[in-house]
């Protein structure tokens, strides 16, 4: 099986060949410096992303507090991750950094404050 | 009978006629179908005070065009309009315009136009440096002005409404039928009756017409395209500039607007669909060369919108005003120079019903209507006091035409109900970042002042909510 | 007399402040419209801030707090909901539900920011309907309001916002049509491709521009149709979108009124002031910084740019100005605009800023002082879209310095 990736460390945008077989990595082409091939094994063996989003608050100011997923999640549990969050509702006070959610939809990742809310 | 009068729409044509009705003892009933006066026809034109030499002789437009020129300068302090007699030149590229240009003046001084003058090259060039080197001579017409179509439609309107007449929106008028005494007027806000009906209903009028009268005519929707230019080229020209007129109209020009912008158009197209305001590459494109032909300078890379307003042409090339059937008036096929001539339609129209009802003079008719303060125009005391008075008016809500938070309420507490409604009450979204950073405040303002949530803030008429 | 009046309490203005601090001035006032200090990151809720500067990667608010934080512990003066109506060389007026104030300062730093580009300067045909955004007031709308502006939409330009909001469109539940961008390339960054758009198999088409927006009230659907070199759309290749919203994200341009009112020149291309290495503008005591100067990629580089700026206005209260003798700085071929545009003759190590005028790869940018090669830098890449920088050791500059790219 071959994935075709684009990457992201630098503006060039090489594009980048993995070739895989039964989960592993044979062979990584296409890209021009080391960071290409890190770039590409992480992304093709475990894509992982944050997530920022907002939740509902119970102020009367703010409506939402932004939040986002501290570390990445799997990629695939991002559609999971955001139906957590539209669940939320937070009440002040909120400071940076306070975790909202707890090992959101079994990431093993919390859900972070990245505003404040006073009260 | 319900009513004395119904007018069926809220343009500057029936607005005009309920604010000359005003000193009537009259009960007036105006319909209109969008959801706030200036919806139609009025919302999207040039905004010239035209002097008049355009119109043949002896029509009704060189009649009223003259006549209406005159009101508005008589009227516009009382009024509160947005208006500035800047006057305007017809220019001339060759030896053949230059001799039309002689034509024009002496069909102006026939229509009754005054102080117009043949202007040299050089002196044209003196007093517009930016016109083009081309240009040959030029007419100079003083008495020409710019106006704010807005602030003039809205103007007859609250005056009106000031003096008893009230207004229902989103009322299609579908029917109409004579009845003893008067006529029955079917809407899709309900039926209402009245001993007498104005017709001002823009590119329906023939429909409306249709409905009432045997002879019948037709308005053509001629739909003209415009591109407005940011307030920093503003001095780029100060008068209003028109080239030679043809068949289709006074052509495109370029001039100053009422509040400092530099506006260019129109074209002219006849369109099936009267309600296509929409723009097409072509015709900005025509906008663009033939401005350039006047003021070979004029910086497109400054237009911060451009947009396409229709006219409401009759089959006959003249305004149609009359009474066809014993209390149905027509005020119709007023296009250019409809807005002009809007204060002396009004005047004739509303007289003309005046006498068939024979009504009489109130006895108390307020004939003043105040402008919504300009915060940001007023000398910086006043500002200061304004601002003592009330804090919403130190409140910016539209960085770029610096409209506050009062002026903005103050437009809501006069009727406005839409994002449009309070642009074009006071200018908040009508500058060079059109809207993008006030949109969501004005929206939060609407919501709290009407006392409805944010999801039912529509742009203008229904089914323009702005979320979804 | 104050000593230092900062416009605008966004990223520069912060930045600003806090430089200006630290470089001995106490008597520093913000003035900043909205109600509250951060600026525009307040809405930009997504990640990929600070690296730069922090060495971590934050979001919006995020980034704005940690400059906040430091404005707050410095007890540095700020008014909220307060906009700046006129500058004047050592004058600044504001207006704010208390009145009307003018303050005279010794030195003013314009750190107005930028504003998005409308639909009406593009010219786009058709209707004027509801449902036609800017994105970063779609932005504002959803992530500091909570609405929802869309559920079918189309994007016009693949700037870095432009891209932000598909992906914030497509979690919040909407649908991402299509992304149309007029250039052959993305003005945004790749990593904002590739995680925005490619993650949730958004279409991004190249060379294509919106030729026809649908809907008289609420936008019913738009065409996209593929561009010539000229950037015109050739006929036959139109394809069209059901959407109830059309998003642009189509350019930023500095907000430079004000500086206009204070008599500063402005450089036709970058529509910012023209600026020296002190990024001082041509009227005494006037300095700017940030998106108001030049729009910038990376907010780094905006608190880099604005705590000089800080610096140089602290310098000029502290000491008056310097030498007025300076060099020009020429953008060669290659490079659309410099920010600073002059150096004073005796300016020490400077960093001029730079951005290209097409893509370039495996290009060489040369710095030249007169005919003398200063520096030539090897470069695997070069676009648009990415801020360029050389730094010049100085001390002495005597003839016009040219910046070109050699292919």
């Amino acid at each position: 099986m071959k994935r075709e990736l684009t990457c992201i460390s630098c503006p060039l945008g090489c594009q980048i060949s993995v070739e895989m077989e039964d989960g592993n990595i044979i062979s990584v082409t296409g890209n021009t410096c080391p960071r290409g091939e890190r770039y590409a094994r992480q992304e093709v063996l475990d894509p992982r992303r944050t997530v920022t989003s907002t939740v509902e608050t119970e102020d009367s100011i703010h409506r939402r507090l932004p939040v986002k997923t501290v570390p990445e999640i799997p990629k695939d549990s991002i559609f999971p991750v955001m139906n957590e969050i539209r669940k939320q509702c937070v009440t002040p006070p909120v400071s940076i950094g306070d975790v909202i959610v707890h090992d959101i939809a079994g990431t093993g990742s919390d859900l972070v404050a990245t505003g404040n809310l006073t009260e | 009978m319900d009513y004395d009068v119904i007018i069926i729409g809220g343009g500057v044509t029936g607005t005009a006629s309920a604010w000359y009705l005003a000193r009537y003892d009259l009960r007036v009933l105006l319909l209109e179908k969008g959801s706030d006066f200036c919806e139609g026809t009025s919302k999207a034109n040039s905004g010239i005070v035209h002097a008049g030499y355009d119109p043949l002789p002896h029509t009704l437009k060189a009649q009223l065009n003259v006549r209406g020129n005159a009101l508005i300068r008589e009227l516009h302090d009382m009024l509160g309009l947005d208006f500035v007699q800047n006057g305007a030149m017809v220019v001339a590229f060759n030896e053949k315009e230059v001799k039309e240009l002689e034509h024009l003046r002496a069909q102006g001084i026939y229509n009754g136009v005054t102080g117009q003058e043949i202007l040299t090259r050089d002196e044209v060039l003196r007093r517009e440096p930016n016109l083009s080197h081309d240009i040959a001579a030029a007419l100079y017409l003083p008495t020409s002005g710019i106006i704010c179509p807005f602030s003039l439609n809205y103007a007859f309107a609250e005056n009106a409404m000031t003096n008893g007449m009230r207004p229902v929106f989103g009322a299609e008028a579908t029917a109409i039928e004579r009845i003893g005494g008067g006529y029955r007027v079917e809407s899709s806000k309900g039926t209402f009756t009245a001993r007498a009906v104005i017709n001002a209903a823009g590119v329906y009028a023939d429909r409306v017409n249709d409905m009432v009268a045997e002879r019948h005519f037709t308005i053509t929707a001629r739909r003209g395209e415009y591109m407005l230019l940011d307030k920093t080229e503003r001095g780029f020209i100060s008068s209003t500039i028109f080239q030679m007129p043809t068949e289709a109209g006074k052509g495109v020009l370029v001039t100053s607007t009422a509040h400092g912008n530099i506006l260019i158009g129109p074209d002219s197209k006849d369109i099936e669909d009267k309600e296509n305001t929409s723009t097409d590459a072509e015709g900005l494109d025509y906008v663009m060369r033939l401005a350039r032909k006047s003021a070979p300078g004029v910086n497109t890379r400054k237009v911060i919108t451009s947009f396409a307003g229709l006219r409401a042409h009759p089959d006959g090339n003249d305004f149609i005003i009359e009474m066809p059937v014993p209390g149905f008036v027509n005020a119709a096929g007023i296009e250019s120079p409809g807005l002009t001539a809007s204060p002396a339609i009004g005047e004739m129209v509303g007289t003309m019903v005046a006498e068939y009802l024979g009504a009489r003079r109130k006895e108390r008719y307020i004939e003043e209507r105040k402008a919504i303060v300009k915060a940001s125009q007023l000398p910086l005391d006043e500002r200061k006091r304004l601002i003592a008075k009330d804090p919403l008016y130190g409140r910016i809500v539209c960085r770029c035409e610096e409209i506050s938070e009062g002026e903005i309420v103050e437009a809501i507490r006069r009727g406005a109900t839409t994002l449009d409604g309070v642009k074009r009450r006071v200018r908040a979204g009508m500058g060079r970042c059109q809207a993008g950073f006030c949109t969501p405040r004005v929206m939060e303002i609407l919501s709290r002042e009407l006392g409805i949530p944010m999801e039912e803030i529509r742009k203008n008429d229904e089914g323009s909510e702005v979320l979804v | 007399m104050r000593e230092l009046v900062i416009i605008g309490g966004g990223a520069a203005g912060l930045s600003a402040a806090v430089s200006a601090y630290d470089s001995g001035i106490r008597d520093i006032l913000i003035v900043e419209r909205a109600p509250e200090l951060g600026g525009i990151l307040n809405q930009c809720i997504h990640n990929g801030f600070g690296l730069h500067t922090f060495n971590e990667e934050l979001t919006g608010p995020e980034y704005a707090g940690r400059f906040i934080t430091e404005v707050l512990e410095r007890k540095i003066e700020y008014r909220l909901n307060a906009m700046v109506i006129d500058v004047q060389p050592h004058l600044v007026t504001y207006v704010s539900s208390e009145g009307i104030v003018t303050e005279e300062t010794k030195a003013i730093i314009l750190a107005m920011g930028c504003r998005e580009r409308p639909r009406g300067a593009l010219n786009t045909p058709g209707y004027r309907p509801a449902g036609i955004f800017s994105a970063g007031t779609a932005q504002r709308l959803m992530n500091i309001e909570g609405y929802k502006v869309g559920s079918r939409v189309v994007i016009l330009g693949s700037g870095d916002i432009g891209l932000i909001m598909a992906r914030r469109l497509t979690l919040e539940g909407a649908k991402v049509l299509a992304v149309a961008e007029i250039m052959p390339y993305s003005g945004g960054l790749k990593r904002n491709i590739v995680q925005c758009l490619d993650d949730y198999s958004i279409p991004l088409y190249l060379s294509h521009t919106v030729t026809e927006i649908r809907g008289k009230r609420r936008v019913e659907g738009v065409t996209i149709a593929k561009v010539d070199e000229r950037r015109r759309p050739i006929p036959g290749t139109e394809m069209d979108f059901d959407c109830d919203t059309l998003l642009l994200s189509v350019g930023l341009l500095p907000e430079n009124e004000l500086s206009l009112k204070a008599g500063a020149a402005l450089s036709p291309v970058t529509g910012g002031p023209v600026v020296d290495d002190t990024l001082s503008t041509d009227i005494d005591g006037v300095f700017a910084a940030g998106n108001v100067l030049h729009v910038h990629d990376l907010v780094d580089y905006v608190s880099e740019e604005a705590a000089i700026a800080g610096r140089n206005a602290a310098s000029y209260i502290l000491s008056g100005s310097h030498s007025e003798d300076k060099v020009k700085v020429i953008p060669g071929n290659g490079v659309r605009y410099t920010v600073p545009q002059y150096i004073k003759r005796n300016a020490g190590s400077v960093t001029i800023r730079f951005r290209v005028s097409d893509v370039f790869s495996n290009a060489t940018i040369a710095v030249r002082e007169g005919e003398n090669v200063l520096k030539r830098i090897k470069k695997r890449v070069l676009a648009p879209g990415e801020m360029e920088k050389v730094a010049l050791p100085g001390p002495q500059y005597n003839e016009e310095i040219g910046i070109e790219v050699e292919v």
